[in-house]
């Protein structure tokens, strides 16, 4: 008995032991798999030398201190200046009032949706809100040039054509989807046990959601904020289209000023050799906008580390 | 002071606290329709200054200078190749990321800095996948100003999101699927082919669809590469009369997409170029909802429907 069943497992399929041939294609798809996920790496590393190499370029023509001082940026004039602060200063203003709009907004709605909102609101609300953040940013464009410029020329008629207010009013209106279906998220995930506990206390639905739910929920909520910053600095077609292409120092949303975003594609849309200091100048500001982004999610990693409670 | 004045004093209190609750019902439900008043506001100007302009020709012809006979051929001819290119080169990629991530991946420091650096890709402006693509493909690896290098960019800009929801749906699929593969003598890869991708294929289908809808939508990139913006050709078709019937030509050639053409007639100082902007406008936001509405709505029935 036993030594036949020895001997009918001797027989049996030879596909059941050891396949030299099936472990090297599971080897083989292993490292394919695990290359497409490195791809991921090789992209960041990609986008550093790029962007680090045409730089260093351009900073052997051009001094660093002159590049974080000088007043005006002129690369494509006669009189050549490369100052990065006109484009600096037009980015964070457009930015600033975009989370003017975006933040509070944005925070109600997800305080609203994640408390105070029936059911049935909820579930009509969120879907439209991510419809909301789905269309393409060259329509919001038109809207605040042929929209929202026109209706604010009413209000402030010495309002020109081109404005950071009004670009960044609707970059803000833009934005409020992320702000709000993040913090709405961290918000949701606060256990209701806390809430249960607040309201056995005797606190209302407002003071429980101001001073139980939300301190819970604050690294989640810095998050989103850090994301609609970051957004709103490295949007672009919205501020190409509303703002103007002009670099401007200043710190006056009513004034038209361009931004490091439009300058690149103003300089993209014009015909600039490969290789000369103009086509240098872009990788330069998108350079600086990267490393302002990424400060921006350093700060945004940072606080959900320090901050997170975990129940 | 008595009982009853106490009693009293707590009960105004209590009518103070709830009518805050009130005040910030109303205040909640403001917020939220400004935001739907600005889309609706954003989606009748663009009906009411658009809709004249749709029409048959209006698809069929070539932009022209006169806006009257201006039309977006080749800005939805570009669009479609554009997109075929990057479904080619973001789906196999980000699949493949994201199974690698979920399934394979030994918990070890370069496992980290590979997650760490999906998350972070998220969060870098379109643009400087742009730039990037300037350097890279156009440029360093000579494919020029065409079709490839605008595919290329963009798959890599929706790549996280693919990458991402492939993740969050193979995760969903509980361990028991995996051990009863593994109990009948299956090989990791069987597993991952025959079970787990075809289980969690409606999940990362909604993230492709997501992804495309960003990537139709996206203007920076393709700008930033230096695709044109007065298009009146249309590239080399794909498909041939004479053997080998296909060519892949098209790949390199010279192109424009919708929201270029868009941005084109915005920037137009002339009113009648803005009506063109706003119908072609019209269609970009009517392709982009409905693929979003498609993508929500595949969610929603996979959470009614998978019970595992």
């Amino acid at each position: 008995m036993t030594a036949k069943s020895t001997a009918e497992i001797n027989h049996q399929p030879r596909r059941l032991g050891y396949s030299y041939r099936r472990n090297l294609r599971e080897r083989f798809i292993e490292t394919l798999l695990f290359l497409t996920a490195f791809a991921s790496v090789a992209i960041t590393l990609a986008i550093m030398v790029m962007l680090v190499k045409e730089s260093f370029v351009f900073f052997q023509h051009v001094s660093i201190w002159d590049f974080l001082t000088d007043t005006q940026w002129t690369p494509l004039f006669d009189d050549a200046h490369y100052g990065i602060l006109p484009l600096v200063s037009g980015t964070l203003v457009s930015s600033a009032v975009a989370l003017l709009v975006a933040i509070p907004l944005g925070t109600i709605i997800a305080i609203y949706l994640s408390e105070f909102a029936p059911f049935t609101v909820r579930e009509i609300a969120k879907p439209f809100l991510e419809l909301l953040g789905g269309v393409p940013t060259i329509v919001y464009g038109y809207f605040a040039l042929l929209f929202v410029t026109p209706l604010l020329q009413k209000i402030f008629p010495e309002l020109p054509g081109f404005s950071l207010l009004s670009a960044g009013l609707v970059m803000g209106i833009m934005i409020i989807p992320y702000v709000s279906s993040l913090s709405e998220d961290a918000m949701r995930a606060v256990p209701m046990s806390m809430r249960e506990g607040s309201y056995a206390m005797g606190a209302t639905r407002f003071q429980t959601a101001i001073r139980v739910v939300m301190p819970a929920a604050y690294s989640g909520i810095a998050a989103a904020y850090i994301l609609g910053i970051s957004r709103a600095v490295g949007e672009t077609m919205v501020v190409a289209v509303a703002a103007g292409m002009q670099p401007n120092l200043t710190w006056n949303p009513m004034e038209p000023a361009a931004t490091i975003t439009a300058y690149i594609v103003q300089v993209s849309l014009g015909d600039l050799p490969h290789g000369s200091i103009g086509y240098q100048t872009i990788f330069a500001a998108g350079f600086t906008l990267l490393l302002m982004t990424l400060t921006f999610n350093i700060i945004g990693h940072v606080l959900r580390k320090r901050y997170r409670e975990i129940y | 002071m008595s009982n009853a004045d106490k009693l009293h004093e707590i009960r105004a209190i209590i009518v103070r606290h709830k009518r805050w609750d009130l005040v910030f019902m109303v205040v909640g439900m403001f917020a939220l329709m400004i935001a739907v008043l600005t889309f609706t506001v954003l989606f009748t100007q663009m009906i009411i200054d658009g809709m004249p302009r749709l029409s048959w020709d209006f698809f069929t012809s070539f932009p022209s200078r006169r806006p009257g006979s201006a039309g977006i051929l080749s800005a939805w001819v570009g669009t479609s190749l554009v997109m075929l290119v990057t479904i080619a080169a973001a789906v196999p990629m980000g699949i493949g990321a994201g199974v690698y991530l979920e399934e394979y991946a030994p918990k070890n420091l370069v496992t980290e800095i590979i997650e760490i650096n999906v998350t972070n890709l998220a969060g870098v402006p379109s643009i400087i996948y742009g730039l990037l693509a300037l350097g890279l493909f156009v440029y360093q690896l000579g494919f020029g100003q065409s079709i490839l290098s605008a595919g290329l960019a963009l798959a890599l800009l929706i790549l996280p999101v693919v990458i991402v929801t492939t993740r969050e749906s193979i995760r969903a699929i509980p361990v028991a699927i995996r051990e009863g593969a593994y109990a009948l003598g299956a090989t990791k890869w069987q597993t991952v082919s025959d079970h787990l991708i075809p289980y969690s294929a409606a999940g990362i289908l909604t993230g492709i669809i997501i992804g495309l809808a960003r990537a139709i939508g996206e203007t920076a990139p393709i700008i930033t590469i230096g695709a044109m913006t007065f298009i009146a050709f249309l590239p080399p078709s794909p498909v041939q009369t004479d053997f080998p019937f296909l060519s892949f030509e098209w790949l390199m050639s010279p192109f424009t997409v919708m929201p270029i053409q868009m941005f084109n007639w915005v920037s137009r100082p002339e009113e009648a170029f803005q009506l063109n902007a706003a119908a072609a406008g019209l269609v970009l936001v009517v392709m982009t909802l409905a693929m979003n509405a498609f993508a929500i709505y595949l969610r929603y029935r996979m959470r009614k429907k998978i019970k595992w």
